[in-house]
């Protein structure tokens, strides 16, 4: 049919431009951002030190290997940052440069709006990931003999898909609270990283806390990204890993996008779309 | 490439034989806050009560009403951005509630604020936007600088970020977005308030050609009463959400025996017809 191959021409060129338009925000914030880099190299030195801090007051640990470990939770924490903040923050933008009403009266349908925004902040955290981790790995002259990096790609891959899905329903905070929404997606980074053995192993966590890891991707993502870089096992031996990861990306991005809706509803019937009356 | 060809285009979607805007019974309410005590925290504000328009199709329609009347709900509404609390409200035959996805193709908007991603060029603002209305690179391309240059921007600062530019030229640009659509319902939301004489006369001027050279509508809300007299076919009065009138400016007058638009505006409401210092809703204290 003519009419809806149209249709799907005229989404694919609107979910271009919204990766054209984060690609144009990045270029004109490029010193930001890599002043924004910068800060996040500090921050992912504090907490990779502490493996060489405890051997020097006296410890015993294999610091190679755990620098590598806190290096790939620090790496993670930063990458899921992203996400969220590429999905949450340019809600949060648009509200504030006054855009979003532009933006939400377009033809262009929700969810290639909010796939649009996904893609754009994998691509963008994927490459800003891969830097960080060269430079820190760089830095403190990490040796990784077995690491699969084509690996640790691929589950890092894969669980972007439930980020996204996360990252929906977070981006929606904004609209729903226009003062305070953005600070709760930090929260939910926070509440979904503490509980997924970002710096340590879930079974050190109490109960209640082992039973949201099970439910969180980040635990499976930082377990195959660790077994992929430390121990160098290959794709078809993740799938303990994968399968999970795959289950909960079929999930979270259908209620991802629900979520978005209905909170997209609520803004227009009470008029919170826009910054002020 | 000509405005007019991808203009028949959009018009094509169209429902056959429907008005353009088809408003009856419209209600919209707000929750307010309010602070004071001995008062309840929270009450319902009227923002637009019962409110029935048509509009044909290539007409303009002025709406004139005081800050917080209700014109820019109005707007918002028929911009599928607010959800009504009654009525009904088409666009083209289609209801812009439960069928926003044809309304958003045939319609766009400028509001008082320009509303751009600062930081950025008014081509790359223009840019993104084209793309959510399914218009390629290849295409804005030429047609950005065109459209630009016919809303009287300066083409050599199309590169420049948008916070360098005057309130005018910003103006302008949001003009320029709301064309490159190819709209056949334009909603125009005070576009010349704030505006230093001269791009308001710009501004004017280029509303009066669209409406020659396109068969597009134009709902035009405005607290300018020359404004509405000069460029629109209907005058409406808008008065605390309720619409008083909506006829053409000398048949307006004549009802209210007043020699000007501002003698009708204030024999409608009880009230004169002050600007811009009127402060947001006093009338509900
Ligand atoms: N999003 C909103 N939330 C709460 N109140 C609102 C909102 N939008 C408009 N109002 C209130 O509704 C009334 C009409 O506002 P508005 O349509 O903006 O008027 P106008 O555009 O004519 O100045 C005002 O009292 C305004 O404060
Ligand atoms: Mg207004």
């Amino acid at each position: 049919m003519p009419g809806s191959a149209a249709t799907v021409r005229a989404e694919l060129i609107g979910l271009g431009g919204i990766i054209e338009r984060n690609a144009y925000l990045v270029k004109r914030y490029a010193l930001w951002e890599v002043a924004f880099f910068v800060w996040t190299v500090a921050n992912t030195l504090t907490i990779v030190f502490i493996a060489e801090g405890v051997e020097a007051s006296g410890g015993s640990l294999d610091v190679n290997r755990q620098t590598t470990i806190l290096l790939i939770g620090a790496v993670i924490w930063a990458y899921l940052g992203i996400i969220f903040e590429i999905l949450t923050e340019t809600v949060a933008w648009e509200r504030w440069e006054g855009t979003i009403e532009y933006t939400f009266m377009a033809p262009l349908s929700r969810s290639v709006h909010l796939f649009g925004m996904g893609i754009f902040a994998v691509v963008y955290g994927v490459a800003r990931a891969g830097l960080l981790f060269g430079v820190i790995a760089f830095f403190f002259d990490l040796e990784m003999p077995q690491a699969n990096f084509v690996a640790a790609l691929v589950v890092l891959g894969v669980s972007s898909v439930s980020f996204i899905g996360i990252g929906m329903m977070t981006a929606v905070l904004p609209l729903i609270s226009p003062e305070k929404g953005t600070q709760l997606g930090f929260i939910a980074q926070g509440m979904l990283l503490v509980v997924s053995g970002v710096y340590y192993s879930v079974d050190v966590l109490p109960e209640p806390m082992q039973w949201l890891a099970t439910i969180s991707p980040a635990t499976y993502a930082l377990e195959g990204i660790r077994d992929a870089i430390l121990e160098g096992t290959g794709v078809s031996d993740l799938w303990s890993q994968l399968w999970p990861l795959v289950v909960i990306g079929a999930i979270s991005i259908p209620l991802g996008l629900a979520v978005f809706r209905r909170g997209e509803l609520y803004a227009k019937q009470h008029g919170k779309l826009k910054r002020s009356g | 490439m000509s405005h007019t060809a991808t203009l028949t285009t959009s018009i094509s979607a169209t429902n056959h034989g429907a008005p353009a805007v088809e408003v009856s019974n419209l209600r919209k309410e707000f929750v307010r806050r309010d602070r004071r005590p001995g008062r309840p925290r929270k009450r319902r504000v009227p923002a637009l009560v019962d409110v029935s328009l048509r509009i044909e199709r290539a007409e303009c329609v002025a709406i004139l009403g005081q800050n917080g009347s209700g014109k820019s709900t109005l707007v918002r509404l028929l911009s599928t951005l607010l959800l009504g609390d009654g009525g009904t409200a088409r666009v083209f035959g289609y209801d812009v509630f439960s069928e926003p996805r044809p309304v958003r193709r045939l319609i766009n908007r400028v509001s008082v604020e320009a509303s751009f991603f600062k930081k950025m060029s008014s081509v790359e603002n223009l840019s993104y936007a084209a793309r959510f209305y399914g218009i390629p690179a290849s295409e804005t391309r030429t047609r950005i600088p065109m459209i630009l240059e016919r809303v009287g921007f300066p083409l050599d600062r199309r590169n420049e970020s948008m916070e360098n530019l005057s309130r005018g030229m910003q103006q302008k640009v949001a003009l320029a977005r709301a064309l490159l659509t190819s709209p056949v319902l334009l909603l125009l939301d005070e576009p010349t308030t704030g505006l230093d004489p001269r791009s308001k006369l710009e501004v004017q001027n280029f509303i009066r050609e669209i409406r020659t050279t396109h068969d597009a509508t134009i709902l035009l809300c405005t607290h300018d009463l020359a404004e509405a007299e000069a460029l629109a076919d209907r005058v409406g009065i808008l008065d605390r959400g309720e619409l008083l009138a909506l006829e053409p400016a000398a048949k307006l007058k004549e009802r209210y025996g007043a020699s000007d638009l501002e003698e009708a505006f204030f024999s409608a409401t009880g009230r004169s017809f002050e600007l811009e210092e009127n402060n947001d809703d006093d009338w509900r204290q």
